[in-house]
């Protein structure tokens, strides 16, 4: 069987792709990846095989990008504890417990504005908000001009003014604890802090503490490292963290496209074609 | 006049004979006589347009919450019993579904607009037809006939007033033709809403899942089945439960309190 495998389908990070795995199957031609983010792979080992890699770019952004807009609403208007209010057996609150911070009209910095992060623009922008962006790169003026965005060369000043501050970077050596003490410090003690890319993109230990201490109003992270997060961890008991289950690509319509892109991408490979979505090692 | 406190009946009317106004907070106003209060010369005022956009935003959260299954998520995600995420748990994809928004007013419009951004198709319901530039800024297609559109939406969102003829709007009629994976949003008040049929309807899974701002009453008594389903969110009235909606609701209260006390015409009357 070894010998016949020429195309990976990776789900989620199984089968782990290590040298061994790759000694064993010679005639692998292509690995795709479902999903966008490449951080699990050993990018220089596969393409030292001369196995080509490709990832589902296009698939992921418009549910990531809901699911972006869905972590800011919900930690804004406090959904899922009011929720919990309305349910329970003692139903005796005071107002203040139950007031939210408002979307409309707010700061949105988003940092890293890809392709999720510029969807993620786009819907921000139908709320009115005001969109700041930090990115490696400045995108191109009518872009900014389409979602109204404001380009902030120095994440600091992002961090400055944002109410909502949106993490949507790949995870590499450079964006590896981008938000630190640092940077959660320059926030506004009002200020939500929303990952929705990579847990290893903040720093956990730093994050724990700003909650606790009111550096930052609240956080929403749909991604943690590691994910699940250990069961005694200080994140799990903060009631002003809300954490979902890296639901971000989590819809039955976001698994097909995934699926139909990963097939596009292993039947060029195999054809010998140029592969739509190629990432090269850099 | 906060929320539904004090009660203004005919014994409290009698009781204040100098009563010249009274101040509603927010919008909605079904649980005040109109015309018992003008019979007694009292003014009355709301506070109509400052809650519509935490109201529209509301309905946006409510409808990415329950279709996310942001709820359930936060409960897998600190439950002590969490060892990994199943890779097929899955919710439903908000963008390019089909929004059907019952009562295109203010409140409906602003939920149109941000619907509009996440690629959704628009459908609406409203007494009368919008002009053509209003439905053409939201891409939003015009359904006469109430069933039209709740054939063919995957989340209905109601934003209309609460009037005898908007009660028990959606009964069991109108929830068997909804979709069975359609989703039901109720921002407006819990009365348009046929209770009992809803809860049946999401019992026999005649529709997906329930989210609702809004109950009658509120709060719903402890042993009430809508409590109890797994398919349904329920939040306590915050439509417009922000900081600075609040705020500004006081000082609009207190502005037509002062007009009316000193005689002048009264911002906001109703």
């Amino acid at each position: 069987l070894s010998q016949r495998v020429q195309a990976i389908y990776l789900w989620w990070h199984k089968p782990v792709i290590d040298q061994e795995l790759l000694q064993s199957l010679p005639n692998l031609k292509v690995i795709a990846n479902s999903g966008v983010g490449m951080d699990h792979l050993d990018l220089k080992l596969i393409a030292s095989f001369g196995v080509k890699m490709a990832n589902a770019p296009r698939a992921v952004s418009s549910s990531t990008a809901d699911a972006a807009m869905a972590l800011l609403l919900a930690s804004a208007r406090r959904l899922v504890e009011v929720h919990h209010i309305s349910i329970s057996p003692n139903v005796d609150y005071n107002e203040a417990d139950i007031l939210g911070v408002k979307v409309t009209g707010a700061t949105l910095g988003i940092i890293g504005m890809g392709r999720i992060g510029y969807k993620i623009a786009l819907r921000a922008k139908a709320f009115e908000m005001n969109i700041l962006y930090h990115n490696r790169t400045r995108r191109k003026v009518q872009e900014e001009q389409a979602v109204g965005a404001t380009y902030c060369e120095k994440i600091d000043s992002l961090l400055q003014q944002a109410d909502f501050v949106m993490v949507v970077v790949s995870l590499t050596p450079q964006t590896r604890n981008l938000i630190g003490k640092r940077e959660l410090e320059l926030m506004k003690p009002t200020a939500t802090l929303i990952n929705i890319c990579r847990g290893a993109v903040v720093d956990q230990e730093a994050l724990v503490t700003a909650l606790q201490t009111g550096v930052l109003r609240a956080a929403a992270l749909d991604v943690t490292y590691p994910e699940p997060l250990p069961r005694d961890h200080p994140l799990l008991k903060l009631k002003n963290v809300l954490i979902t289950p890296h639901l971000g690509i989590k819809t039955d319509k976001a698994t097909f496209m995934i699926t139909e892109e990963a097939v596009e991408n292993i039947l060029a490979a195999l054809n010998g074609l140029p592969i739509p979505s190629e990432v090269l090692p850099s | 006049m906060w929320y539904h406190k004090p009660v203004v009946n005919e014994e409290l009317l009698q009781s204040l004979p100098n009563l010249r106004i009274v101040a509603s907070s927010g919008v909605g106003i079904d649980h005040l006589d109109l015309k018992l209060l003008a019979s007694y010369g009292v003014k009355l005022s709301n506070t109509p347009f400052v809650v519509s956009t935490d109201t529209a935003d509301l309905g946006m959260a409510l409808m990415l919450a329950s279709s996310r299954r942001l709820v359930e998520g936060y409960e897998m995600a600190i439950s002590p019993n969490t060892e990994y995420f199943p890779v097929d748990w899955l919710g439903d994809e908000v963008s390019g579904a089909t929004l059907g928004i019952v009562g295109m007013g203010v409140i409906g419009y602003k939920v149109a607009e941000r619907a509009k951004a996440f690629e959704m198709k628009i459908l609406y319901h409203n007494r009368s037809q919008r002009k053509k530039e209003d439905e053409s800024a939201v891409g939003a297609v015009y359904c006469k006939k109430i069933d039209d559109l709740l054939q063919q939406s995957d989340f209905v969102l109601l934003a209309v007033n609460l009037t005898p003829q908007t009660h028990k709007l959606i009964g069991k009629r109108e929830l068997e033709l909804m979709k069975p994976t359609a989703t039901l949003i109720n921002i407006s008040r819990g009365l348009v809403v046929d209770q009992d049929a809803l809860v049946e309807a999401l019992q026999k899974k005649i529709i997906k899942a329930a989210a609702l701002d809004v109950t009658y009453p509120e709060p719903l008594p402890r042993d009430h089945p809508l409590l109890k389903l797994k398919n349904v969110i329920i939040t306590p009235h915050i439509g417009s439960a922000t900081k600075k909606t609040r705020r500004i609701m006081m000082e609009e209260m207190t502005e037509s309190i002062e007009a009316a006390l000193a005689g002048l015409p009264v911002p906001h009357e109703v």
